[in-house]
């Protein structure tokens, strides 16, 4: 049984179609990438899986249970994380604070004992810093824990965007551009990340990403969008040489 | 039947001068995206302005209405280049807690200044009509006239000069437009004073429909009229228009069957429904939001 | 935060101190009356910080629950309690007006689930209104000319006791999960929605929590002034507690305590301007918005109050991984 499967998925935004058709089985432990132009319905299909739109038509299913319609919170909870093209960090919050609001949906605690500080309260509050500084120290960046999110370098934002993201658990991690920015050197630094935390967090991952290194170096599949629409889909190999990638990205001339 | 013209009529009064209130708001809003809350106080601001003229000055009709409407279309855009502009680029609490500010600043001057409400002395010769068991006052047609005038002169102004036009590409996108040429600041301004000088033109009818003013005439009128801009879409000029007669006409009918404490709950009551249900307003457009 | 029982210990000296005071009449009555003022005061701008200041939502119409607060609270301890025991019922009087304005609450909290900042304060303005308008169409309570006949129940020990209570709830309220929740929610809604928050679950906790600590403050209020009418609780209310807020600093407990307490003490300091006060006050608002946005402690918070457990978490992990570390 596939993790990740979206039927038919067609979105539209007032009469602006953003996507249309899209269609994808992945299987666990899979590693693929989205292309395509600025505009083309990437990110939409991501806002789409997790929670944030409502599609217009069609289905999306992991671990065989519908997802269409459900809140983003449910869709993190069942084990779906992602990253955001323009960092969306909560800034005047602490890096470890980041990544315990990542614990949320976890807690054990009821309201009124957060609110009189009893019971189970401590024992989780320990809990959730511990494991959140566990995994920020496993990505080197512990020793900015009490540091405002804010005040991070650019490189260091991005690294603590992704381990928030690991922070709720997921099964399934959808980077949306994740090298935007970065110089060849971090790129390249990017791709064994990426292969590290597959491995160890046992992740299905998808990427979208404008980089071309980053894309053919990691993805084992790749499906090229243009209008909204799946122009094209196969490993690095045959997307590199598919015309109409060539068209949708440099126009008519070039693919000829 | 003849109830129903006479209460018709006085909706249509009623409404003229809340769309020529809301008119103010949705002007504003549609260019800078801010809701001036001080806006109903303007409004007092210019039955005071008209008061003052006929006590002190002794002027007659149209030289009251024109310093009220000169007046307030200053102070208007005084308010706004000392403590809005500044704003502008400032999270949206700060903008709308000055203005919030600038509304109690202005009441409570007013009432350090006029302690007891004032009588605004009669300015024209008020003579009444019988027409079909109805009786219409020179006043009301006055007010219905002038208003409907205004607006038209508004209308006009928006749809069919090169302020208008410019106005109107403001509220579209802010960046562009100053790289066009246009002087964005300049038409800001102009702005604040045409909705402003609307507000002081319906504060002198005001009080001329009734004559005995106090500092905060302005606050329930001022609401009243910032509802009918949501009702008819805020931002869209049109709709302030409509809304302040739906409003007008919904107040009275509901004063003519409820007891007329009900009158502030059921405006308020609607908005509430309004903002849930359809926040738009009726000419309004659905905003989205990319994420 | 001092350790649990430093902290107990001096909220009971507090206590103690205030019943002394009050007993035996060691202070002036006019400065006793504005220090439960300035009490009455913490306890709402602290309730409003929670949603504008933490939450980053815009509620303006906080006078509309402490109104629900203060007439639910009289109308038990004069038509419901009987009078000689008016004085014994009193917590619970204050506690079930601070149930109304949490229910009250509750409903507001709805609107804020689709809308945000300009129309999230119109409507919390609508609330206000709609609130007073019902209060002035209700004559069994007196309708506009008020309602009368409260005791002089509030007394300086209430007012420390509902302070330290409504700060220390807060407190906590904030340093825990649920306040994660509620600080997420003002930085990024949409990103904390996908680490998981319950964002609509939290929102209505929160206004639940705020609303019934500004309904505690509307019957304290009541009892103090022994006489209330929906005109106390209209937009220069809720104005004022913005002021307050926005004054002491917008996040931060010292910030409530701090904005209450300047507002209140200038106030009085300016009476004898009378109405000229009310020319001051919007100015200096004013003037805040233009060059200090954020309060004076805005976003800040005194190390007194953060819990301990908080502030050397992280310290706390680096010895245990040393001593790991070490003996591994």
């Amino acid at each position: 049984m596939p993790c990740l499967e979206v039927k038919n998925l067609t979105h539209y935004f007032g009469g602006l179609c953003a996507v249309s058709d899209f269609n994808l089985a992945l299987d666990a432990g899979e590693l693929i990438g989205i292309i395509g132009p600025n505009g083309a319905g990437k990110t939409t299909i991501f806002n789409l899986i997790t929670g944030i739109y409502r599609p217009t038509k069609g289905v999306v299913r992991f671990k065989g249970k519908d997802l269409t319609g459900l809140r983003p919170a449910a869709i993190t909870v069942r084990g779906i994380a992602r990253t955001f093209q323009n960092i969306r960090l909560f800034n005047n919050l602490s890096v470890l604070d980041n990544v315990r609001i990542a614990h949320y949906a976890g807690m054990k605690y009821t309201p009124l004992e957060g609110i009189l500080h009893i019971g189970r309260f401590g024992r989780e509050e320990e809990r959730i810093s511990e494991s959140s500084l566990e995994l920020l120290d496993r990505f080197n960046i512990s020793e900015l824990a009490e540091t405002e999110a804010r005040n991070l370098p650019y490189g260091m934002q991005r690294r603590l965007e992704i381990v928030r993201a690991l922070a709720t658990k997921p099964l399934l991690l959808l980077l949306d551009e994740p090298a935007a920015g970065m110089n060849p050197s971090e790129v390249h630094r990017l791709i064994d990340f990426v292969r590290i935390i597959r491995k160890e967090f046992s992740l299905t991952i998808i990427l979208i990403e404008h980089q071309m290194r980053l894309v053919m170096g990691v993805c084992e599949r790749i499906m090229v969008l243009d209008f909204g629409a799946t122009i094209a889909e196969g490993t690095p190999e045959e997307i590199q040489n598919n015309p109409k990638v060539l068209e949708a990205y440099l126009g008519q001339e070039a693919a000829v | 039947m003849s109830y129903f013209l006479q209460q018709g009529l006085n909706a249509l009064q009623l409404g003229s001068i809340y769309a020529l209130i809301a008119l103010g708001y949705t002007m504003v809003y549609g260019i800078l995206t801010m809701i001036n809350f001080a806006h109903g106080d303007l409004f007092m601001v210019g039955a005071f302005f008209c008061f003052l003229a006929a006590t002190y000055l002794g002027f007659p009709f149209v030289p009251a209405l024109l310093i009220s409407i000169l007046g307030v279309a200053v102070l208007g855009v005084l308010i706004e280049q000392l403590a809005y502009k500044p704003l502008r680029r400032a999270p949206r609490v700060s903008a709308i807690i000055t203005a919030l500010g600038v509304g109690i600043f202005l009441e409570s001057f007013t009432l350090a200044l006029t302690p007891y409400p004032q009588h605004v002395p009669a300015l024209m010769t008020n003579k009444t009509y019988e027409w079909l068991g109805v009786s219409i006052s020179t006043l009301q047609i006055l007010i219905i006239a002038l208003s409907l005038g205004l607006m038209f002169l508004l209308d006009f102004i928006v749809r069919r000069t090169m302020v208008g036009v410019a106005m109107r590409a403001i509220s579209w996108d802010k960046t562009i437009v100053p790289l066009m040429g246009v002087p964005v600041n300049l038409i800001i301004s102009v702005t604040f004073a045409l909705g402003a000088g609307l507000g002081g033109a319906a504060g002198t009818m005001y009080a001329l429909a009734y004559p005995v003013i106090d500092p905060y005439i302005g606050v329930m009128v001022g609401w009243k009229a910032f509802i009918s801009a949501v009702i008819g879409g805020i931002g869209n000029i049109r709709g302030a228009m409509l809304g302040g007669f739906i409003l007008g006409g919904v107040e009275i009918f509901v004063a003519a069957f409820l007891p007329s404490t009900y009158r502030d709950f059921v405006a308020f009551a609607l908005l509430l429904i309004l903002l849930i249900l359809r926040p738009h307003g009726i000419l309004g457009k659905p905003h989205a939001q990319k994420i | 935060m001092m350790t649990g029982s430093s902290f107990f210990l001096s909220a009971l000296a507090g206590l103690l101190a205030c019943c002394i005071i009050q007993r035996y009449k060691l202070i002036n009555p006019y400065i006793l009356m504005v220090m439960m003022y300035v009490g009455i005061n913490i306890i709402l701008t602290a309730s409003l910080n929670l949603i504008n200041g933490y939450m980053g939502e815009f509620s303006v119409g906080h006078a509309g629950f402490m109104a629900v607060g203060a007439y639910v609270s009289s109308i038990l301890t004069v038509r419901v309690f009987s009078a000689q025991y008016a004085q014994w019922f009193f917590p619970l009087a204050l506690i079930a007006g601070g149930m109304g304005a949490g229910l009250v609450g509750m409903i507001v909290a709805i609107p804020s689930f689709k809308t945000r900042g300009d129309y999230l304060a119109i409507v919390t303005l609508a609330f206000n209104m709609i609130v007073k308008s019902a209060i002035e169409n209700i004559d069994a309570i007196g309708g506009p000319r008020g309602f009368l006949g409260m005791h002089r129940l509030t007394t300086l020990p209430w007012i420390f006791i509902w302070t330290v209570l409504t700060l220390w709830i807060i407190r906590n309220f904030i340093y825990s999960n649920y306040g994660r929740g509620v600080l997420s929610i003002r930085e990024d809604e949409v990103a904390s929605e996908l680490m998981g928050v319950h964002t609509r679950r939290v929102k209505v906790l929160t206004f639940v929590i705020s609303s019934f600590f500004a309904g505690v403050a509307g019957g304290l209020f009541a009892h103090l002034l022994q006489f209330i009418n929906p005109n106390s609780f209209n937009i220069l209310k809720s104005t004022d507690i913005l002021i307050m807020v926005y004054l002491g600093g917008v996040g931060s407990i010292i910030g409530s305590i701090l904005g209450a307490t300047i507002f209140t003490v200038l106030l009085e300091i300016l009476r004898p301007l009378q109405v000229w006060r009310m020319v001051i006050m919007p100015l200096v608002l004013i003037f805040l918005m233009l060059f200090r946005p954020r309060g004076i402690m805005g976003l800040r918070e005194l190390r007194l109050f953060v819990p301990e457990q908080y502030r050397k978490a992280v310290a706390r992990w680096r010895l245990k991984r040393k001593k790991y570390d070490a003996v591994s």
